[in-house]
Order: structure tokens, then sequence, then C-alpha cells
């Protein structure tokens, strides 16, 4: 246990264990109910029943647990005219699903072809791709509605308004991120492997199957960690494409459940919950490579 | 050697649908943008006759886009104070031998796994300062109740512009040298703005902590014991060792950071709206509603493109950097 500590930390401003250790440990916790703080509200308020909800008594502890919140917040109340979220959760998951599988599967290609088989010209046209993560996507939405809606669908007169157009956006628009990560992985695979498989007749296809594809585990974990973040947690193209409340994803679901005024604040704050927990269950079971995900982002992961 | 040459081919075509996605949907797309912010399109229907720049001089003459851009810049500048500030303690502070890091990391670290839409709707309840009839909530509320009620205010809903005011000693410095447009609430910054840094800074800091983490423990040991074996205080290390060996780290956060901040959007969208007289309001916002609401397309092109280019100021110079030391690796 101590030769773990030990090793962890490099270089020590607070030395021992007189008052500045303590000081330090208290800075951390201080911080940490800082950032704990809006999650607190946040299921404090979902698990209240109605009765009990007021904003005076809005940082009180539940008396009892009700689940009252997240059965509206899930079914809504028809009566009322207040749509539940469970629809928009499970186009969420519709949505987020193909669009990560596709898009991983898309950059571990891209990556492999940029990494083992460079051609003249294909350092150019990386960062020519890499800057499509970075555009505001303002740029691009007026003609994408445009061309969305001439696009004909499966089922459906165009792809504009629908999950399978957004699937569609959000893999093309997720081309750069995953073939950046994928490069940087396969970039460390060595070349002599590529090499010795090619000696023993494997063809491009072959090394990719047999060599490559086999090592990616990890890659496809932190390319399809981020992809399911981004993509859940999208809500700009979300809401330019899919008009109709039916169709939508859980983050415009969410944000008009929030806008109505008829909605109960504690009914709001458990759809926020529920919007939030897929992302959250990730990172939680998964945290070392979402890590690794969010680094790589920056460009030299 | 024929093998060699299909595979060449094949090679190129595996790679080509994506080429030609990016090709069109975004350079093909952007051209469309850009030309579609010099016609007169300002319904529905597409009306692509050229006008030249004017959308572009009527929308820096705009009132609400020159509130916009008071409030991008407000809104960048202290997000990444605050996040670069609080990300390099906490990384610092996580670097000294902590029992439980991983706790601590962990709860520093989650909000970025959360949509910018769930935040809003939080924060939106966490800065609500209540009314004189129900009393005070949210954050407030919590003030009050630990004896700091001298530090409520109204948050996101106060619409005070902070700026130099023009009849100081300054504003009339100010004016006399012809700047006096500096001491005016065009140059300031909403007290909206700020609710919504709170938001964000609470999202991205820890992220910021991360990348920082990483870059303190890429630092060699060797390093740190020589300069120790010099004689430098613990204190020096850190000043004359460390910071200088994070600045590539600073200098990706703020392009990351500060990329992400000219396109804030979402976090508006759920947390404030526009705001009374546009306090909260941004260009990505402004774009949106214009076009998509209120159907001038040749307007949002405009915005959209200015967007862009602020964008691209940023991200360019940075792609052309590290795709540049990478070859040099």
């Amino acid at each position: 246990m101590t030769t773990q500590t030990q090793t962890k930390g490099k270089f020590v401003l607070f030395p021992g264990w007189q008052w500045q250790r303590i000081l330090l440990y208290a800075t951390l916790v201080f911080f940490a109910v800082l950032y704990l703080v809006p999650v607190y509200l946040l299921v404090v308020t979902g698990l209240k029943s109605f009765a009990e909800v007021s904003q005076a008594r809005m940082w009180n502890l539940p008396v009892g647990i009700s689940f009252d919140s997240f059965y509206k917040a899930w079914f809504g109340a028809p009566a009322e005219g207040v749509r539940g979220l469970g629809v928009n959760f499970w186009n969420s998951v519709y949505l987020t699903v193909p669009a990560t599988l596709i898009s991983a599967m898309l950059g571990s290609i891209n990556g492999y072809i940029l990494t083992k088989w460079k051609f003249r010209g294909s350092d150019v046209l990386f960062p020519l791709l890499l800057f499509g993560m970075f555009i505001p996507y303002q740029s691009i939405l007026i003609p994408l509605v445009q061309v969305l809606s001439k696009i004909p669908g499966i089922g459906s007169e165009s792809l504009y308004g629908t999950i399978p157009g957004l699937i569609f956006v959000h893999i093309v628009y997720g081309i750069p991120i995953t073939t950046l990560i994928f490069r940087n992985y396969y970039a460390a695979i060595p070349n002599e492997l590529v090499e010795a498989a090619r000696i023993d007749g494997a063809t491009i296809f072959g090394i990719y199957r047999h060599v490559l594809f086999p090592l990616s585990l990890p890659g496809f974990v932190v390319v399809m960690i981020w992809q399911f973040t981004s993509v859940w947690n999208d809500f700009l193209f979300a809401v330019t494409v899919t008009g109709n409340p039916a169709s939508q994803p859980i983050t415009v679901g969410l944000n008009n459940l929030a806008g109505s005024y008829i909605v109960e604040w504690n009914v709001q704050m458990a759809g926020a919950f529920l919007a939030a927990l897929p992302t959250l269950a990730v990172y939680i079971f998964l945290g070392r490579y979402f890590m690794r995900g969010l680094l790589a982002g920056s460009l030299k992961g | 050697m024929k093998r060699w040459n299909w595979e060449r081919t094949a090679a190129v075509l595996l790679l080509s649908p994506s080429i030609i996605l990016i090709a069109i949907f975004v350079y093909g797309f952007i051209a469309f943008t850009g030309y579609a912010s010099l016609t007169a399109w300002d319904r529905l229907d597409p009306d692509f006759t050229y006008v030249g720049f004017t959308n572009y001089v009527k929308l820096f003459a705009n009132q609400r886009f020159q509130i916009d851009l008071r409030n991008t810049v407000g809104f960048t500048v202290l997000f990444l104070i605050a996040c670069l500030t609080i990300g390099l303690t906490l990384a610092i502070l996580l670097d000294q031998r902590i029992r439980a890091e991983g706790v601590f990391r962990s709860i520093f670290l989650f909000p970025m796994a959360i949509s910018f839409i769930v935040t809003g709707v939080v924060w939106r309840w966490l800065l609500n300062p209540g009314s004189p009839e129900l009393g005070s909530t949210g954050v407030n509320l919590l003030f009050e109740k630990l004896g700091l009620g001298f530090l409520k205010w109204g948050w996101f809903t106060d619409p005070v512009v902070w700026h130099i005011p023009p009849d100081s000693g300054l504003g009339q410095l100010l004016q006399q040298i012809g700047l006096g447009f500096m001491a005016s609430p065009k140059v300031g910054l909403s007290a909206g703005v700020v609710s919504l840094v709170l938001a964000a800074t609470w999202q991205m800091s820890g992220y910021t902590m991360a990348m920082y983490l990483a870059g303190l423990r890429a630092i060699p040991d060797e390093l740190r014991e020589a300069a120790r074996v010099d004689g430098a205080s613990e204190w020096q290390v850190l000043w004359h060792i460390v910071f200088p060996m994070l600045r590539p780290i600073t200098l990706s956060a703020v392009i990351i950071l500060g990329h992400i901040s000219l396109k804030i959007y979402d976090l508006v969208v759920a947390m404030t709206g526009p705001g009374i007289g546009f306090s909260t309001d941004v260009p990505a916002y402004f774009m949106w509603d214009t076009t998509f609401r209120g159907n001038h397309f040749a307007r949002g092109s405009a915005i959209a493109m200015v967007l862009l280019v602020m964008v691209a100021v940023l991200i360019i110079p940075y792609l052309v950097w590290t795709t540049r030391t990478e070859a040099e690796l």
C-alpha cells in the first residue's frame, strides 16, 4: 500500500504529515464537494415526492424515497399535455448504437490505410480531414438540411427529420475524430508485423483481418466511448435535423421538457438524470478508456 | 510487383468514401454557406440573387450581433482563465502522492461525460435567484443558510453590463485619445455571461486537469532530481522546471477550450436563452434563431461564416504546428 502511494506522485510540495498535508486534503475535499453540489441537487430533487417539492426546501434531503418524478419524466402526463422522455430515450439508443458502430468501423479502416498504406498526398489529406472536427457546424447546417431533404430514406420520403438521417450525419462528421484516434493507435503498431504478413502472402484485406483487427480492441473501445458520448450528448444536429417530437433524441426532448412552464422542476431534474445516465454509466465502468479518448481529442494522443 | 499495384489502388479506394463525404459535407457545404451569405436569401425558398458583402456590412452594424461578439469575447476570456487556473491547481494538488487520487480524479472529471443540455437544466435551477415573494432559491438559498447572504445576487437574470463608466477619469481619458467606445457597454461584460462561465467551467475544468496531470506525469524524474541536487527548493522546481515543460499542454488546452467556447450553443439554449437585452446571447444562438426560426438564411450564413473564420484562425495554425512536429519525430 505504501509503495503504491509513494510511486504515484512525482514531486512533493508538502512533505510529511504536518498541517500542510491536512490543508492539501482539505482543499481537495472542498473542490470535490463543489463539483458534487449539482449532483446532490439533481438526485435529491428527483427522489422527492410531488407533495414534498418546494423551492424553500430544495436543499433538504427527501423524507421518503419516491420515484414519482422519474415516472412522470419517463411516461409523461398525456392529460396535461406533457410528453414523456421514454420515447426520446429509445430514439437516442436507436441513433447512438448504429452511429457508433459504423463510425468506429470506418475510422478503423481509415486509420489502417493512413498508417500502413500511405500514398502520395495522404499526409496532406489527413490535416484536411481533421479540420472537419473543429468547424462550427453552423457553417454546414443550411446545405445539410437542403441535402438531407433530397436524399430518399428507407420508409420515409427523405432522410430529413428521421433517425436514419441523424445516424448518417453523425457518421459523416465523426470521420475526422475516429480516423485520428485509430491513426494514432495503429501508428504504435510496428510496421514489421505488416511486412512479415506481406512476405507470408497476406493481401491488404488479409493483413487488416488477421494482423491489425485482432489487435484493435483497445482502439475500438476508446473510439466507441468517444462516439457514444458525443452522439448521445449532441443537441445541435438533433434539433436541426429532427423537428417531430416523436423522432427526437433525448437531449432535444429534455430541452423541450425543461422549457415547458407546466412541467414541475422535480420532473425536469428527473429527466436530466435520465438523459445523463447512459454516458455516466460508461464513464463509471470504462473510466480509464474514457480518459484516453478525451486526451486523444487533443490531437497528440 | 503486380499485386503491389492493385493493393495501392485498393488502399485509395478504401479511403475514398471518407474523402468524398468530407469533401462534400465539410468543404462543399462550407462553400455553399459562403455563397449563400453573399445572396439575398431571406425566406424559406432559396433566392440566390447576388448582393456582395451587404449581409456582412449589415451584420456588423447589427446591435444584437455586436452584443453577441462582446459576450463571446467575455465568455472565452473568463472561461479560459477559470479552466486553466482550476485545472492546473487541481493537477498539481493531485500530483502530491494523494491517497484515493483516483476517487478525486473521477469526481473532477465526471461532468465531462454529461451533455451541455443536462448541465444547463441543472445549473438553471442552481442559479435561479428566486423572487421577493417566494424567497431565495438555488445557490442564493444555500448562501443564506450558510450565513453568506451577502453573496446573493441575480446571476443570469441580472441584465447589468459591467464597463468603464464614460464619466470616470479613465473614461474621459479614453474619449480624449479617440477610444471613447471602450468606455461604453459595447465593450463590457454582462452578468449573465458569468453564470454561463460557471456552468461551463464545472463541466470542462476537470478535462483541463486531466491534460495537465498527463503532462506532469510525463516530466522525467531525473530533471527534478537534478534540480534538487543543485539545491533548488520544491517551489523553484515547480516554477523553473515544471511550468516551462507544461507550456505545450497549456497551448493545446487554450486551443481546445477556445474553440469550444467560440461555438458554445447548447448550454445557452438549456440554461438561459438569449436573456434580457441579449445579455446571454451568443453568435451561435443568433445564427440558429435567425436561420431556422426567422428564415433569414443569408444572414444566418453570414454569421456562420464569421464563426468559421474565428475558429479557423485558432485551429489552422495549431493543425499545421501539430502535423509538422509530428513529421519531425
